[in-house]
């Protein structure tokens, strides 16, 4: 009887502990117009899901039931569920819609839609559109702020990036970045906005308080000219003290101390480095290459490449399952 | 209304005259508060005029016709995304067209625009008389953007200060296929160059291209423009059997390259050659700034802009005149300012990038303010390639190996 006791004991911590970090990501495959499923503890992808044509934007609903991917060319966003790993639903976007973020409450979808230089504003569970705000030419980047209260678009032609109140749902501000911005994120703590330029090749930090760009990160990797460094997607950690950005045909991504703003190391991935994800435990940072078609998966602590996963052509965007 | 207040004034006697007074000053104060503010929330407007030619191009297919807005319609759309910009700035952009006869002096037309407020001139016209609208705006600190002209004389020893070129040069084409076709390792060309002047110089941009890359031309044949109708009812049966005979007897080569700007034999070439060779240049795998089929790095949305407006597909002089437009917009957004000399001095600056749907920033070169570009190679239906390509390299820029470079230029800016 003891022994078997022990034996539980011995083996509960190792069952649990594999349980956690069995997380799914899920990566949208621009060309291929499919979603890879990858096991994180497997690094293996555990499925493939088809979806509509060239699927890039890509985010779990908070209650984790559905994935959501925007559809481009079909002009739509469709619901898989987590569960089935079906397309069981579509959301009413504009036209072109490319990436998206949902409201705390989970609610609320906020869309980009990169054709009519509108953002679409979603109700997810009446799967109705309940609002439009008009932005700059060609909206793409979405961040919102911690309590939900601003929201910051893009716009990669007009080059700023407007600060929405979501409230009011009208434009409170808007800030001059460098050229062709594509994607937005916050610090948890609200303090802090990145803003990635993918042509003008910076990160501008702005104040969301002031509406000021504080400070302008660069890039120099040794023997790379500087017209490849092309920033994109960007992921903080939830302490706000470490922040990457991937760099697209650099190949790398950029590690940055979070408070100083300075480029700590630069870690070769694949070919044209798209977005990333953490897992939840902030372990791992996983990041979608396009050009070379796999995932590569960054070791958070050790701040190492230490595999890398083959997926569907182009992987564009990772989300990953919070459990 | 001032008026008004010191009439009411008079009108009830001198005892309330400084009480009048008193409130005449409020309102005076109020109401320069009030202009002041009027005048903020009015927008500036920036001013841009295009010349362009009034004839339309000839081509040998239909398909090639050039639009009758051709280019224009790039300034419109430019000033579409310029003006939804500008609503966030208090920014606005207007447009002037006027078209000149070939060979007629542009210069009054220039005075006659710059009279209407307009600093900003994109123009589509020939070399020489691009150089006549430049000293015609001279004394008046006009700036000209260059769309059309394709000439290396107008970056090297005719360059202008006053001149911003978004057009590519001859040399940027020929070493943008150039670059391709040694990628391929189709070294040994067979040049057949046209009668006319342009063809002239389009083959020595390929000439040049050949040697920088390491190509050989095998020989050169010229290809006489006789004259003649492009569309009959019975002309393809007689080229079937022309283009063979000119192609026969040739050395052993990998590809035909064309020079032919003046659209006389070129488009002739493809399928009915005597060997079975890919043909570039003027035909086939042609190098370009743009084309309705290029999709890549978001240019879809562009293409989709455009076609929505226009109800066609964009070309590459629609490109080019695009580009100029939007640089004035960047320019006036980054500087907040609708200030001639303070835009284009940003413009030449270190600040400046462009973002045009190329994958990369196109920048100017400081030296002649040709604007870089990587050059598309259209094969009439899909993009093949895109130059430069990997493994030329530069020192300070790839975009560098594409046209004559700083250290060879012959421009002094003046």
């Amino acid at each position: 009887m003891w022994r078997y006791i022990i034996l539980l004991w011995i083996c509960l911590p190792v069952v649990l502990a594999s349980e956690a970090k069995a997380y799914k990501a899920y990566v949208s495959n621009e060309k291929s117009n499919t979603i890879s499923v990858i096991d994180t503890t497997e690094r293996k992808v555990v499925g493939t899901i088809k979806v509509g044509q060239r699927p890039r934007g890509i985010a779990l609903t908070k209650d984790q039931k559905y994935v959501l991917v925007a559809v481009g060319d079909d002009d739509t966003i469709q619901m898989i569920d987590t569960a089935a790993h079906k397309i069981v639903d579509t959301l009413p976007s504009g036209p072109d819609p490319e990436l998206f973020t949902d409201d705390p409450s989970g609610r609320i979808l906020y869309v980009a839609n990169e054709n009519d230089n509108t953002v679409t504003i979603i109700d997810i569970e009446r799967r109705a559109r309940i609002g439009d705000v008009e932005v700059g030419v060609e909206p793409e980047g979405m961040g919102l702020s911690p309590d939900g209260k601003i929201l910051v678009n893009t716009s990669e032609t007009t080059n700023m990036a407007h600060f929405i109140d979501t409230a009011t749902r009208q434009i409170v501000a808007n800030i001059l970045v460098d050229a062709r911005p594509r994607f937005a994120q916050f610090k948890d703590d609200g303090s802090e906005l990145w803003v990635s330029s993918e042509i003008g090749g910076t990160v501008s930090i702005i104040d969301p308080i002031k509406h000021l760009v504080k400070h302008k990160i660069n890039f120099t990797v040794p023997g790379m000219r500087q017209e490849a460094i092309q920033p994109v997607g960007i992921a903080i950690t939830h302490d706000g003290k470490t922040g990457f950005v991937a760099l697209g045909p650099a190949n790398r991504i950029a590690v940055i101390d979070a408070t100083t703003h300075q480029v700590q190391k630069f870690l070769l991935v694949g070919q044209r480095v798209w977005h990333m994800a953490f897992t939840p435990d902030e372990k791992y940072l996983l990041t979608t290459n396009g050009v070379s078609n796999d995932v590569s998966v960054i070791d958070v602590s050790a701040l190492k490449v230490i595999d890398t996963i083959q997926v569907g052509e182009l992987p564009w965007g990772i989300a990953i399952s919070q459990r | 209304m001032l008026k008004k207040y010191d009439v009411a004034a008079k009108y009830r006697g001198a005892n309330t005259w400084s009480s009048a007074l008193i409130r005449a000053v409020i309102t005076g104060t109020l109401v320069l508060i009030l202009t002041a503010m009027l005048a903020r929330s009015e927008p500036v407007t920036i001013k841009i005029g295009y010349i362009g030619a009034a004839e339309r191009k000839t081509a040998i297919s239909l398909v090639d016709l050039p639009p009758d807005n051709d280019g224009v319609a790039g300034v419109r759309l430019a000033l579409d995304d310029n003006n939804t910009t500008g609503k966030f700035l208090n920014q606005q952009f207007s447009l002037e067209e006027m078209r000149v006869k070939n060979g007629t002096d542009p210069t009054n037309m220039v005075l006659q625009l710059a009279d209407h407020g307009i600093s900003f001139f994109i123009v589509d016209l020939p070399a020489e008389m691009l150089l006549k609208a430049a000293e015609a705006g001279r004394q008046r600190d006009l700036v000209f953007f260059n769309v059309g002209a394709i000439d290396d004389r107008l970056r090297e020893e005719n360059c202008r200060a006053n001149v911003i070129h978004t057009a590519p040069t001859r040399s940027m084409l020929a070493d943008g296929l150039a670059q391709y076709l040694v990628f391929k390792r189709w070294q040994q060309w067979l040049l057949v160059v046209g009668s006319h002047e342009a063809d002239k110089l389009f083959a020595d941009a390929l000439r040049r291209a050949a040697r920088r890359f390491g190509a050989k031309i095998v020989q050169q044949r010229v290809f006489e423009d006789t004259g003649g109708a492009r569309r009959t009812d019975s002309g393809l049966v007689q080229i079937q059997r022309q283009i063979p005979l000119f192609t026969q007897g040739a050395p052993a080569h990998d590809v035909l390259v064309a020079a032919d700007e003046s659209e006389v034999f070129a488009s002739y070439l493809p399928y009915r050659t005597r060997d079975p060779r890919p043909v570039a240049g003027s035909a086939g795998l042609i190098p370009k700034s743009w084309d309705a089929a290029h999709d890549q790095w978001g240019a879809n949305q562009l293409q989709n802009r455009f076609m929505q407006l226009f109800s066609r597909r964009m070309t590459a002089l629609d490109m080019q005149a695009w580009s100029a437009a939007r640089m004035i917009g960047e320019a006036a957004a980054r500087v907040a300012s609708s200030d001639p000399q303070m835009i284009f001095t940003y413009l030449k600056g270190p600040e400046f990038a462009l973002a045009a749907f190329k994958g990369q920033k196109l920048t100017l070169r400081d030296w002649n303010l040709q604007l870089r570009q990587p050059i598309l190679l259209a094969d009439g239906r899909t993009i093949v390639s895109v130059s430069p390509q990997e493994g030329f390299l530069h020192q300070f820029s790839e975009l560098d190996t594409l046209g004559i470079d700083r250290p060879e230029t012959k421009c002094l800016l003046k």
